[in-house]
This record gives C-alpha cells, sequence and structure tokens, in this order.
C-alpha cells in the first residue's frame, strides 16, 4: 500500500492480509461473472454444436444407427467429393493469391499519393468490401446472366463471341474466384496499407542513402517489415475463403455439374436440401484440420507481433 | 520527401545527372499509380454501377436486347416504388433492422463486459479464455450450421427470426470482444488507480472511464457488429423459410425469382437498398472502422 499517497488516514487505507486476499477473491469473482455471458455463449453456441456435429457425423442417413467413420469414408470415396475438395483448394488459393497481390499493389499506390486525394480513393476502393457479399453478387449473377450479360454484349462491340460465364465448368470456377477476388481485394489493401504507414520512413531515408534503388527498397525494408501482417492476412483470409458460402451458392449453387462446389455450398446441399443430416456434417467437418492449421499459425503470428511491440 | 533532398543537388552539379530525372521519375511513377487506381476503380465499381442502372430500368427496356446494357435510356424509379408498395420487400428490411439492432445491442453488452475483465482483472484462466475468445472467431459458419440447424430445430425455433438474434453473437462477440481487449489494454494503468482512489467500484470504472476512453474501438466493435449481422447469409437461408420472418439478405432472392422469371429491374433495386444502410454507415464512419481494424493487426 505504499503507492497510496501519505494524506490519507490509516483507518481508510485497507487493513493488509486477510481483507486484502477476500477482496482479490471477490475481484476475480467479479471478473468471472462478466465473462460469464461470453463463456455461456462459446460454450452452448460454438463449442457444444461443434462436438454435436462430430457426433452427428458419425450417424446413418436417417440417425437411427451409429455408424462410426463410415460417412467419412464414403465421402472420400465418391467422385462428386474428390473433386469439392480441389474445388475448395483451388478457389480459396487461386483467390487468396489474386486478392494478396492486388491489395499489395493497391496499398503502395495509395501509399504514393499526397494525403489529400489518398482518402477519396480509399473510400472508392473500399465499396466492394462494404456491400454484404449475398447482395453484390447478385449484380455479378445479372452480369454474368446468359442471354443478357452486359460483359458479353461489351465484348461483342470488340469482336469478341459470348463467353458462357457460368455455364461451363472452368469459366464458372473462373466467375467465382473473381467474384471473390472482387469482393476481398480491399480489405487486403487497407490491412497492407495501415502496415505500410507503420513503417518508420528512417528506414527508407537510410537505404536511400545506402543507394538502395526503389526495389531493393521493397525487397529489404518493406517486405521484412511487413512479413508478419502479410502472413497473419493471407491465413486469415484463406480461412474465410475456404469456407466461403454467399458466392458460390448465389452465382452457380455449385453447377454446372457440380464442379464449382465448395465445402460450404456442398455441405448445405447434402446437409439441408437434401436432408441427409449427418453426410452434410461429415462435409463440413473435413474443413475442420485445414482450418485449425491456419488457425495456429494466425495465433503464433498474432502474439509474436504482440510480443516484438512490447519488446 | 526523400525524392526532393536526393533531386536538389542535381540542378547545381552536372555529376548528379541521374539524380536529376528522379523528380521526372517520380512524376511518371505518379501518373503510373493514377492509371493503375483508375482501373481498379473501374473494375470496383462496374457491378454497383450496373445495379444501378438496372434497377432505373422498366421491364420491357431490361429484355429488349437491342438496347445498350450498360446505360439506361428511359429511367424509371417503377421498380423502386413496385418494391415499397407491394410485396414483402418492406418486412424483410424491417426484420432485417430489427435483427440487426438487437444483435448489435447484444454483442456490445456480452463483449464490453468480458474485455474489460480480460484486459484488467486478471483472473484463473484469463489468458487461455482470451486466446479462445480469438480462435472462435476463426471458426467459419460453414463449420457448425448443420448441427445447428437440429438444435435450433429441437428448440422449436426453426423458421423464426429470433433464432438470428440467438446465433449472430457467435460470429460478432468473439471479433468485437478481442479488438475491445487492445483498446481497454492500451488504457494507462493510473487511470484505474485514480479512479479507484476516488472510490469508484469496478462498474463505474468501466462506464466513467473505459468506455469514454476507448469510445473510437467501442465505435469499430459497433460496425463490425453490424456488418456481420446485416450481411449474413447462410443461417436466414438455411433456417428461415417463410416470407414473413425472411431478412433481406435471403428475402431478395426467395420472394423476387419465381421458377424461371428473374424481376431483374426489381433485384438490382432492392439490392441497391439493402447495400445502403452500410455504404451509408462506412461513409460517415469509416476511419473509425479502418483504424479499429487494423489496430489488431499493426499493434498485436
Amino acid at each position: 500500500m505504499s503507492s497510496l499517497p501519505p494524506g490519507i488516514p490509516a483507518a481508510i487505507a485497507p487493513p493488509r492480509a486477510g481483507t486484502l486476499q477476500r477482496l482479490a477473491r471477490r475481484r476475480s469473482t467479479l471478473a468471472f461473472l462478466m465473462t460469464l455471458p461470453l463463456i455461456a455463449l462459446i460454450g452452448s453456441l460454438v463449442i457444444y454444436p461443434f462436438f454435436y456435429a462430430l457426433y452427428l457425423s458419425m450417424l446413418n442417413k436417417r440417425m437411427t444407427k451409429f455408424v462410426g467413420i463410415d460417412n467419412f469414408t464414403f465421402l472420400l470415396g465418391r467422385e462428386t467429393f474428390q473433386m469439392v475438395i480441389w474445388q475448395s483448394v483451388i478457389f480459396a488459393v487461386g483467390a487468396v493469391v489474386a486478392k494478396a497481390i492486388i491489395g499489395f499493389v493497391l496499398a503502395h499506390v495509395l501509399h504514393a499519393l499526397p494525403d489529400k486525394g489518398q482518402r477519396k480513393w480509399r473510400g472508392m476502393l473500399l465499396v466492394p468490401w462494404v456491400i454484404p457479399p449475398a447482395i453484390s453478387t447478385l449484380a455479378w449473377w445479372w452480369l454474368f446472366d446468359p442471354s443478357y450479360s452486359a460483359f458479353n454484349w461489351a465484348l461483342a462491340g470488340i469482336g469478341a463471341g459470348p463467353v458462357p460465364w457460368l455455364g461451363e465448368a472452368n469459366w464458372a470456377r473462373f466467375a467465382v474466384i473473381l467474384v471473390n477476388v472482387w469482393y476481398g481485394a480491399p480489405f487486403f489493401m487497407i490491412m497492407y496499407l495501415a502496415a505500410l504507414k507503420s513503417v518508420p520512413d528512417q528506414l527508407y531515408e537510410a537505404s536511400a542513402i545506402d543507394g538502395a534503388t526503389g526495389l531493393q527498397k521493397l525487397r529489404y525494408v518493406t517486405l521484412p517489415m511487413m512479413r508478419n501482417i502479410i502472413s497473419i492476412t493471407v491465413l486469415f483470409s484463406l480461412i474465410v475463403t475456404f469456407a466461403n458460402f454467399d458466392i458460390v451458392r448465389i452465382l452457380t449453387n455449385g453447377g454446372p455439374q457440380d464442379s464449382t462446389h465448395v465445402f460450404g455450398t456442398y455441405a448445405f446441399q447434402v446437409g439441408i436440401q437434401s436432408g441427409d443430416i449427418p453426410l452434410g456434417a461429415a462435409v463440413s467437418l473435413f474443413m475442420f484440420p485445414m482450418l485449425a492449421v491456419f488457425a495456429i499459425f494466425i495465433l503464433r503470428g498474432v502474439s509474436r507481433r504482440s510480443k516484438e511491440m512490447a519488446g | 520527401m526523400s525524392g526532393a533532398t536526393v533531386a536538389q543537388p542535381a540542378d547545381s552539379a552536372p555529376i548528379y545527372h541521374k539524380a536529376g530525372s528522379l523528380r521526372r521519375e517520380r512524376r511518371r511513377a505518379l501518373i503510373g499509380a493514377y492509371i493503375a487506381l483508375a482501373v481498379f476503380v473501374v473494375f470496383f465499381l462496374t457491378p454497383p454501377f450496373h445495379m444501378l442502372m438496372t434497377s432505373l430500368k422498366s421491364s420491357a427496356e431490361i429484355a429488349d436486347l437491342s438496347g445498350n446494357p450498360w446505360i439506361v435510356s428511359r429511367p424509371t424509379l417503377e421498380n423502386y416504388w413496385a418494391l415499397l408498395s407491394q410485396g414483402s420487400y418492406l418486412t424483410h428490411f424491417v426484420n432485417s433492422v430489427m435483427v440487426t439492432v438487437c444483435v448489435v445491442a447484444i454483442t456490445m453488452v456480452i463483449s464490453t463486459f468480458a474485455a474489460f475483465a480480460l484486459a484488467r482483472m486478471r483472473f484463473w484462466g484469463s489468458t487461455a479464455l482470451a486466446t479462445g475468445v480469438f480462435l472462435t472467431y476463426l471458426v467459419p459458419e460453414t463449420l457448425l450450421f448443420i448441427p445447428l440447424f437440429q438444435t435450433i430445430g429441437g428448440l422449436g425455433m426453426y423458421n423464426n427470426l429470433w433464432a438470428m438474434v440467438l446465433l449472430y453473437p457467435t460470429l460478432t462477440v468473439p471479433f468485437c470482444t478481442w479488438i475491445m481487449i487492445g483498446y481497454f489494454s492500451s488504457i494507462p494503468k493510473e487511470l484505474d488507480e485514480a479512479a479507484l482512489i476516488d472510490g469508484a467500484n469496478h462498474f463505474q470504472m468501466l462506464w466513467k472511464i473505459f468506455i469514454p476512453v476507448a469510445l473510437p474501438g467501442i465505435l469499430a466493435a459497433t460496425i463490425f457488429a453490424f456488418t456481420v449481422s446485416w450481411a449474413q447469409f447462410l443461417y436466414p437461408l438455411a433456417f428461415l423459410v417463410s416470407s414473413d420472418q425472411m431478412v433481406l439478405t435471403v428475402g431478395i432472392i426467395s420472394d423476387l425469382i419465381r421458377g424461371d422469371t428473374f424481376q431483374w429491374g426489381m433485384i438490382m433495386a432492392g439490392a441497391l437498398m439493402a447495400a445502403l444502410p452500410p455504404l451509408l454507415v462506412y461513409a460517415f464512419l469509416m476511419d473509425y472502422y479502418i483504424a479499429g481494424l487494423t489496430a489488431g493487426a499493426t499493434k498485436g
């Protein structure tokens, strides 16, 4: 209690051992009560459903019999599901790489602008990320419409034939990635922009004195300084993109011939629309190992970052 | 700035000829920057622009294949009028507002208390809980919607709007708690001590010191909760079936697409009006939100 100002009378200053301990106990009880709603929410609507999903995935279709890992082996043997796995990987990796590159370029370009213009451009570039994807995908769907496609109209203007945007497997795969990139690139842009702004100017000045070219500055100053944020953003986006639902569901609903299904949409089709709850739960759970690995790496990056800032 | 200092001696000494081109180089880089920006702005704004154009067209003009799809020749507000005067678009809008307001309120209460306790009152397992909160944020809704479908059915809340109010907080609370832990931790301990000396209890401390000081963080968390609840699509699609219970994201599709007939003009008008609240929120509060989002990445 030495931190108390000397003017405080001894009677007001709390007596030491016994009461202090009780106070600490009361403080921690209060803290526990304050976190109780959070714990209840996570426990009942995240952790419990997860174990319930594990249980469900081991039942037969009518949920009357325990079948062990049969659902999982059945899925792995199915050609459609193998395609879903591949498409999810292609979709996530393709979209995240494109988003990261576009975001990086845009962040650099914005950073080079004078401060006054930056806000206006940044505002316009954030629009795709602000509109709910379930809403903006409707606009893309309309742009890709087989007979009224405004893109095909423009292509016809320069003499190119109509593109079957959503009708042909590879074009449809491209289309869902394109829309995801459109939606997600602004997020990378603002994350990288914030990171760029946090790189001290002195580092660039020092490297300029040492005669570094622009490319060398990027390679030896910007990238090392931003490495952690780049990896956190990429991993985070991999999780979100991998688990995407809205865009694929609205744009193609998995078609043509299931070629654009990702885990989320396939689980929805199998579990909710076809009514095979256990099999749908199994499809979703296939995402878990990959998500867990990404999450561990993100956590490592975040805690390393906080240690750097503290140290 | 550094370019200017390097370029200065170039005017006087011819030996620095290469440096003299630096200014021109910068100029060219800036022009390149504007071209790149323009290209991406066009790419990013094409869908919303086309959305607006289509929403202003009559059904006849949309169906007319000889016209230019990118511009509207006879603008009309009939799609907007039709949506607002008949059908259940307004119901969906009200439902969306109701769910979002409730979810934002619940989220902010739960996460403010939790973040305060986790940031300031060390207790058994508090660090593990903070980590757990962050991990929960990384759990996507596609992982758990099937068991939740069963649970919601078991609770008798299938096709009930209030099930959304129950479920959305799982998507909003973890991240809101996480960013508020960050903001609360950055408040100097001296402030708490001063409050304690003045005889404040923990609730007064939270209400009179933490909330006012961390207001930017709280605003960022509120915007996040709003964005997520307004945009959520999977849960309403899986758990709501009748039109009077639906929210905007699913209502537009289910009401305006009947079999093979797509009322594109009305779909686009409805989508545009549904996108308007988030657009407005961001137009005014973008800086707070971005500061809140990126603080997590740049500070810890």
